[in-house]
């Protein structure tokens, strides 16, 4: 799991992040899902606006992004809330990174049916790339953080690298996937099994056969 | 009215009842800890699992469940039993056992439900999970890896206190409450969360270690901080207030008590007049009390005696002193000290008609100069209720930080003559209108005006009279009673310069225009008025005697005397008593059963405990005008008077949440 206490409130944090404002497209988007809810019930938007605000930073700092404690402090502001009802769910739910991470957040799922499936080899696949859970990769391009199932059971074993989900993955295709998001390219998402195309079963239907190229009515034979 | 089944007893039980006030209603204890009447259901706990019927073959948690009709609940199955054993199995896993250093120590809700809900030993043996200590600020101490997640602290201070500063951050087992950066909680009624918490996780930073609830002799008493009167219970060993706590009492303080009042009793320890000082050559020297009375005697205060009462005096002191300064043939008395001289010939129209419960109800709020959150706190608590249910309220006063949502029209009292239109018609198209007039609107002469819009708006209606004067002192009322008010009030007192002016521990009024009187100073505190007077007779605090207090809604209260006056301190009474054998007359009364009966007679309205009845509200007079800038006269909220000035509690408040000083622990 990733550290989940915010970042200290240093000097230098508040010099650097003091000054965030939401950028006006970001602005627009905030606006917008505030605007989704009545009026005087603006609080509601907090975990829209957490999440631009994390994306702003990320941009910002050319990483995956992470929420300092100033921008949280800004984004209760923005919403005229308590920082503190802020926090609270900043710290509660994981797709807020509370400690700055890396361009990519390599999160693996190490889950019963990933885990059978071989997620221990895909740890290892990090490591060899000097990647250590919770921490930014010295050359800034990688954070590792186990997660718990991110519901891929099917295509399992999976790894999220920022908003793409990488499944039916094996040491050597997450080293490939690796290997081009350093080059700066975007791999295809979803499944990497040649052949298949989301979470279909593998070599083709096992269950309702008959339904594939007609409607069936099964219901005679039960 | 829905019928349940509780335990086989039939009962009926109130619509929107929920099943755990319904098993109360039918004499069923039921164990809670995140549950609290006066706040919002969280149901986190589990501990009030109940079995009902018609529902999932589960226990349910009843503090969470409505009570509906033909509802079947069992308190007593063996599902209940062992699934409250479960819940208190569960909640001890991560509680250390350090009962014998913890402070909650035989007042604990966990340490009680444990012993009669728990299973007797524990089957866990893992490691136990460790939180790191929280700083909250210099009143609430915290031991964080006590606490059981009830949230009771976070939805006080957001509901009740309404300064949203205590959280619950991360999740799960990783969930810790706290303040924002572990920030001072900073209202005045923070102190709260420390009763509220069932565990030992939020204990009182002051009583830290002091004592064991077994040690200590309960009082009943009155909460002399402020003019709401709030009842407490004073805990104290020996000659020493240890604590004291707020009582229930719905119709003054529900369970709360501001900090101050919580907190100023260790004040009663510090500075303490103990015996008698002679003031010569410029300075005090200790002395007999014959010398001092002597010393009075021979300034002829025959005729020429003037009584101050101070702001913690109770009824049967100010009404001794009354008593002898009447039999000198004077009538000079006077308690409010800082000049105020609003009409006080109508008791109604200088007292908080609506009573503290009452102004809940009001649906449009007008306060006249009064920083409620420092002036009365918990009058303040009651206005954010009144707005959660839908009240506007209007403030006239400089800008405070309000809990709930007012607007302020500006800081003149002229405005009182010259409202906006808007604001004119949602007071005068209000159910149930209210006037709060505070005394920095007194001393703008906002009572009269404000007297003249009661009219115009009709704040007298069947059953609701919204006319509202809001005190600061504990004696004020009781001193209006006892006719502590010159028609024009301190400034009378100047003109006359007595040859004696007897000071009950008045130590907010200036000194300086009675330079040609002989100063006597009776009180407990070495404080201003011991600085400037002439003659220092030790008297008791509020703790040390038995005293009537009338508060701001004219509500008779008597407070109990928990502890002896140290040294040479005597009940006040005994000082004017034994003053009175000395100067030859006689003020009628040999002991306090006496005393209080003479006052009785003189007041009836003291005789009775419970709101005392002032009549119909006065029409205002048309021709008197407010004018000037309001200024409220608490400058700091932890120092406004000669008790609090003295608590170290109350100065380490002062100069960490208001004036932002860092202090540093003892041991760093």
């Amino acid at each position: 799991m990733a550290d989940r206490t915010p970042s200290a409130d240093t000097p230098e944090l508040r010099a650097r992040w003091n000054g965030f404002v939401f950028t006006p497209q970001n602005k627009a988007k905030a606006d917008q899902a505030i605007a989704r809810y009545p009026n005087g019930r603006q609080r509601s938007a907090i975990m829209p606006l957490l999440f631009i605000a994390q994306e702003q930073v990320g941009e910002e700092t050319g990483t995956a992004g992470w929420l300092p404690l100033p921008v949280i402090e800004y984004v209760a502001r923005y919403l005229d809330m308590p920082v503190i009802r802020a926090l609270e769910v900043a710290t509660f739910y994981f797709m807020y990174n509370l400690q700055p991470v890396g361009k990519y957040h390599v999160q693996v799922c190490g889950t019963t049916p990933c885990m059978l499936r071989g997620s221990d080899a895909l740890f290892d696949t990090c490591h060899a790339r000097g990647m250590k859970k919770g921490h930014v990769s010295p050359d800034g391009l990688w954070t590792l953080t186990e997660v718990e199932c991110m519901g891929n059971c099917a295509t399992a074993p999976m790894v999220q690298i920022n908003d793409d989900n990488y499944e039916d993955l094996t040491p050597e295709r997450l080293d490939a996937i690796f290997d081009a998001l350093a080059r700066g390219e975007r791999p295809k998402a979803g499944t990497q099994e040649p052949g298949r195309h989301t979470s279909e079963p593998a070599g083709g239907p096992t269950t309702l056969k008959e339904m594939v190229s007609a409607n069936h009515d099964y219901r005679s034979e039960w | 009215m829905p019928q349940v089944t509780v335990d086989g007893l039939e009962i009926e039980v109130p619509d929107g009842a929920t099943v755990l006030q319904a098993c109360e209603l039918a004499g069923k204890e039921i164990p809670r800890f995140c549950y609290h009447e006066r706040l919002s259901i969280a149901g986190n706990c589990r501990m009030c699992l109940v079995e009902v019927k018609p529902g999932p073959p589960k226990p349910q948690a009843s503090c969470a469940l409505p009570a509906t009709d033909g509802q079947e609940i069992r308190t007593d199955s063996l599902m209940v039993k062992t699934a409250r054993e479960g819940v208190m199995e569960f909640l001890l896993i991560n509680h250390p056992l350090d009962c014998p250093i913890c402070d909650q120590g035989g007042e604990c809700d966990l340490q009680d439900q444990a012993m009669y809900y728990g299973r007797g030993a524990s089957r866990y043996q893992e490691n136990k999970r460790a939180v790191s200590e929280k700083y909250m600020g210099p009143l609430i101490k915290t031991i964080m890896t006590r606490c059981i997640h009830c949230t009771r602290c976070v939805r006080f201070s957001e509901e009740i206190a309404g300064v949203d500063e205590i959280g619950a951050v991360g999740r799960g087992e990783n969930m810790e409450i706290t303040t924002y950066l572990e920030q001072a909680a900073k209202h005045e009624l923070s102190a709260n969360v420390v009763d509220l918490c069932p565990v030992g996780a939020l204990t009182s930073r002051p009583y830290a270690f002091e004592a064991r609830p077994w040690e200590l002799r309960k009082t009943l008493s009155i909460d002399v901080s402020d003019a709401v009167g709030a009842n407490i219970r004073l805990d104290s060993r020996g000659r020493e207030v240890m604590r004291a706590l707020p009582r229930v009492n719905d119709d003054v303080n529900e369970e709360w008590l501001s900090d101050k009042g919580r907190w100023q009793v260790d004040g009663l320890q510090r500075r303490r007049l103990d015996q008698v000082w002679i003031r010569r050559e410029g300075r005090l020297h200790p002395a007999s009390w014959q010398d001092a009375f002597g010393m009075i005697v021979s300034a002829s205060p025959q005729g020429s005696i003037a009584a101050v009462a101070g702001d913690l005096v109770d009824c049967e002191t100010m009404f001794a002193a009354k008593r002898l300064v009447n039999a000198l043939g004077s009538d000079l008395l006077e308690g409010r000290q800082t000049g105020l001289a609003y009409d006080a010939s109508n008791l109604a129209a200088v007292n908080f008609n609506s009573t503290l419960a009452g102004i809940e109800n009001a649906d449009a709020i007008l306060i006249i100069g009064s920083h409620v959150r420092w002036e009365a706190a918990l009058v303040n608590a009651r206005l954010r209720k009144a707005v959660k249910r839908g009240a506007k309220v209007f403030l006239i006063g400089p800008e405070w930080e309000t809990t709930f949502r007012g607007e302020f029209l500006g800081d003149d009292a002229e405005l009182l003559h010259d409202l906006p239109d808007a604001i004119a018609q949602a007071m005068s198209q209000a159910q149930r209108p209210a006037i709060i007039v505070g005394a920095a609107g007194l001393a703008k002469g906002a009572l009269a005006p404000a007297l003249v819009l009661a009219e115009q708006w009709q704040l007298f209606r069947d059953g609701w009279n919204g006319f509202n004067v809001l005190h600061m002192a504990a004696s004020r009322m009781g001193g209006l009673m006892l006719g502590f008010a010159r028609p024009r009030g301190m400034a009378e007192l100047v003109e006359a310069q007595p040859n004696v002016l007897l000071s009950l521990g008045a130590d907010e009024m200036d000194y300086a225009p009675f330079g040609g009187s002989l100063k006597v100073y009776i009180g407990h505190h070495g404080d201003r008025g011991a600085h400037a007077a002439d003659i220092v007779l030790p008297g008791a605090s509020f703790a040390e005697k038995d005293g009537t207090f009338v508060n701001t809604e004219g509500r008779v209260q008597r407070a109990e005397k928990a502890v002896f006056p140290p040294g040479d301190a005597r009940e006040d009474w005994t000082i004017v008593r034994a003053l009175a054998d000395e100067l030859g007359i006689s003020v009628g009364f040999d002991s306090f059963s006496e005393l209080r009966a003479a006052m009785i007679a003189a007041v009836p309205g003291l005789g009775e405990q419970g709101l005392a009845q002032y009549g119909s509200l006065p029409a205002g007079d048309r021709n008197m005008r407010a004018s000037g800038t309001i200024t409220y006269p608490v400058k700091d909220f932890y120092l406004t008077n000669p008790i609090a000035r003295a608590s170290t509690v109350m100065q380490r408040c002062s100069a960490e949440l208001l004036h932002g000083e860092e202090l540093l622990e003892a041991a760093e």
